[in-house]
């Protein structure tokens, strides 16, 4: 779960990591009297979970009051990379002498915590990495000793960091250690860290907890949903409620497949034959006849969705199980989309056998299968979507 | 010799009394593995599938001396605990199959196990297997076949898919190993690797990678300097896959720049290692590979 600037700069205050005074807003009044109550200048940005706000015109500064009402009303509502505004962090404005890039994020290779610092902050990581490789600090962190003292030190001495700043800067990184692992972070990133008038300040928060854990940080949850945070989209939500591992793509051929690695590779196998997944669906392992109903259901109902590709290897799961679950999808919404179904593996023949009694056309061979799907969605969309496919 | 898991491996099942637990051991029996016992917490004196059950694995060790791996099918809030339950046991070699452990939990039992000279391999991934020697894990062994052919895989289903159709084309594997769909795993690509460079029951590396991380762009560095000199094939899935998105596994997402298919596929390109875009084509390439020597 992404977390939104204002409420990374909450665990950041919690765990003593210096932000400048900042009141969220939801409507323009409020970002005026917010502003009133910090006094201008201030920097209003819009709470939104996509990065380069700044470049999509979601942070400006207002010098006076008059200012503030008339750049919050164009920000609330507005859409910044896509996505719709509903809140603003007022921030009090600083003056900024020096902008650093601070994350801790995992490293997969040693398997542990793994600092990045860079005095050349601001700018994306990507972009530092690419152009400045040698401009990053990095250092993996023993997750069972934790950020010890002088580790802190060393990375403050290689991003010269001035002497006066030294010690708020390893309690801050300290600090930022200790959310890191208190709340199951992925990433805690702070960029830019800005030396400014007013000493060291986190001007921006970038904090992703895993989702495996949300189960012990009930202090996380809002009460809003995923799509309202703008993280999934409706159907994405939807798909979550069923229990289905889902991403919502462009293409128009619905895509289940039984693991992650085999329905990647379905999409790309269609793809490769010139058509394009309009989904990533991931069964899972040992999936119920109620599972593939829910699935296959849920696809035939997407509107994108012209054609279904099924692509099953019988493992743990039972073809069979996955044969009465497309069969009974089938018969409650009618078969009015087109299916290819490959289905291989453990009871395949009775798998077959039930598709086959109700004029399904099984495939063995993943490659055969994925070019007739493709075949079929061409036509599809010739007929079905004659003229808007420019 | 093949790696991770032969012969001579004597099994504990953690969560044994466990759907998944009691299903698989069944499984794992018919399939040839020795399994020396089983432990669930307050279930211990009866058996499973004639595997004596005990509540501690401390116990079972005392019982078994013999055992030297553990499979872990325990829920995901406790599964770190089990690990630190089989490696404080001495056991050394631990295979985690549980899915959704929160990756701290990982990064930290992972650690752990090393300092004390124990290998995790996944979690969040089907096990090993040497085929018609052991299977630690919850493939289909009938996708599997002995042979020559080192597989490492981050995902299940399709490496059962591709060793099908390796093994339908006379191909067989020596191990088969799924690192796990993690970000975080005990065990990683790059280490197996080296395992199988060593290991003088396998000829060819099938390398099956998908999105996110750099592990397989690093194994392309070590074939690029002549640290592996034996043959590779790849497979890269996720082309198709947007960025910012987690597809399926937790480790499978495109982040800050890195973990794309296509920079995947051409590190290993330069390094001389041939991707495949199909599973048929991967037959092919290994076949090429093997008989162009
Ligand atoms: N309170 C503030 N006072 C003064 N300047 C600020 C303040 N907050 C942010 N800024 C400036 O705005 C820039 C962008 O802000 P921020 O990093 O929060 O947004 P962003 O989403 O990362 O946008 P971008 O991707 O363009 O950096 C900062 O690098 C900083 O220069
Ligand atoms: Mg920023």
């Amino acid at each position: 779960m992404k977390l939104y600037e204002y409420e990374g700069k909450q665990l950041f205050q919690k765990y003593g990591i210096p932000v400048p005074p900042g009141i969220v807003a939801s409507t323009v009044e409020e970002a005026v009297a917010a502003a009133e109550k910090l006094g201008t200048p201030v920097v209003l940005k819009a709470q939104v979970l996509v990065g380069g706000r700044g470049k999509a015109g979601g942070i400006v500064k207002a010098d006076a009051l008059n200012e503030v009402r008339e750049k919050a009303s164009k920000l609330l509502g507005s859409e910044i990379r896509g996505v719709p505004v509903h809140k603003l962090l007022v921030e009090k404005a600083v003056t900024i002498e020096k902008e650093l890039y601070l994350s801790i994020t995992m490293d997969r290779v040693s398997a542990r915590p793994i600092i990045l610092a860079s005095a050349m902050g601001g700018v994306d990581i990507e972009e530092i990495a690419r152009e400045h490789p040698e401009a990053i600090v990095r250092r993996p962190v023993d997750p069972l000793l934790g950020l010890k003292g002088y580790e802190a030190r060393i990375i403050a001495y290689k991003l010269g960091i001035p002497k006066e700043h030294l010690s708020t800067f390893a309690k801050l990184l300290q600090g930022l250690y200790r959310l890191f692992t208190d709340y199951d972070a992925e990433l805690a990133e702070i960029n830019p860290l800005a030396i400014t008038d007013q000493g060291l300040l986190a001007l921006d928060s970038k904090v992703i907890v895993d989702d495996n854990s949300l189960y012990r940080h009930s202090d996380l949850l809002t009460g809003e949903s995923r799509a309202e945070r703008g993280e999934m989209t409706e159907y994405e939500e939807k798909a979550a409620e069923l229990g289905l591992a889902y991403v919502e793509l462009d293409g128009n051929i619905g895509i289940i497949g039984n693991g992650a690695g085999l329905t990647m590779a379905t999409m790309d196998m269609v793809s490769y034959y010139g058509g394009k997944p309009a989904d990533f669906l991931d069964l899972g392992g040992a999936a119920s006849h109620e599972r593939v109903y829910k699935a296959t259901k849920f696809l035939m109902e997407h509107p994108r969705v012209d054609v279904l590709f099924i692509n099953i290897f019988g493992g743990i799961t039972r073809c069979d199980e996955v044969a009465k679950g497309i069969v009974e999808a089938v018969k409650e919404v009618g078969a009015k989309k087109p299916m290819v179904v490959k289905l291989v593996g453990t009871n395949e023949e009775i798998g077959w056998k039930i598709l086959e009694e109700v004029g399904i056309k099984v495939f063995k061979d993943m490659e055969a299968a994925a070019q007739l799907a493709v075949k079929l969605a061409s036509e599809k969309r010739g007929v079905s979507r004659d003229g808007h496919t420019g | 010799m093949v790696i991770l898991v032969d012969e001579n491996t004597k099994v504990i099942v953690q969560g044994i009394t466990g759907r998944q637990g009691s299903f698989h051991t069944k499984l794992m029996l018919e399939y040839g593995t020795k399994i020396v016992a089983g432990v669930t917490p307050g279930k211990g004196g009866i058996d499973v599938h004639g595997v004596p059950v005990y509540n501690t694995v401390e116990e079972a060790v005392a019982e078994h001396p013999d055992a030297n791996t553990s499979i872990i099918f325990v829920p995901a809030r406790f599964a770190a605990d089990a690990v630190y339950e089989a490696v404080d046991a001495g056991l050394k070699l631990v295979v985690v199959i549980t899915e959704h452990i929160p990756v701290h939990d990982t990064m930290r039992f992972v650690n752990y196990a090393r300092i004390k000279g124990a290998r995790v391999v996944g979690p969040n991934g089907p096990g090993v297997i040497s085929p018609g020697k052991s299977k630690v894990g919850i493939m289909p062994g009938n996708a599997f076949r002995p042979g020559k052919i080192g597989i490492v895989s981050r995902s299940g289903t399709l490496t059962y898919e591709i060793s099908s159709a390796l093994s339908r084309a006379g191909y067989g594997q020596s191990t088969a190993v799924g690192v796990g769909g993690d970000p975080i795993v005990g065990t990683n690509p790059i280490e197996v690797v080296k395992m199988f460079e060593k290991d003088e029951d396998t000829d060819l590396i099938v390398l099956i990678g998908e999105i996110g991380g750099d592990i397989e762009e690093r194994v392309a560095a070590m074939v690029a300097k002549g640290e592996i000199t034996k043959p590779m094939v790849g497979y890269i899935v996720g082309r198709t896959a947007p960025p910012g998105k987690r597809m399926g596994h937790a480790g499978a997402i495109i982040s800050m720049g890195t973990g794309r298919a296509e920079d995947k596929v051409r590190a290993l390109e330069e390094a001389g290692v041939p991707v495949a875009e199909t599973p048929s084509q991967l037959v092919s390439l290994v076949k090429k590979m093997l008989e162009g020597r």
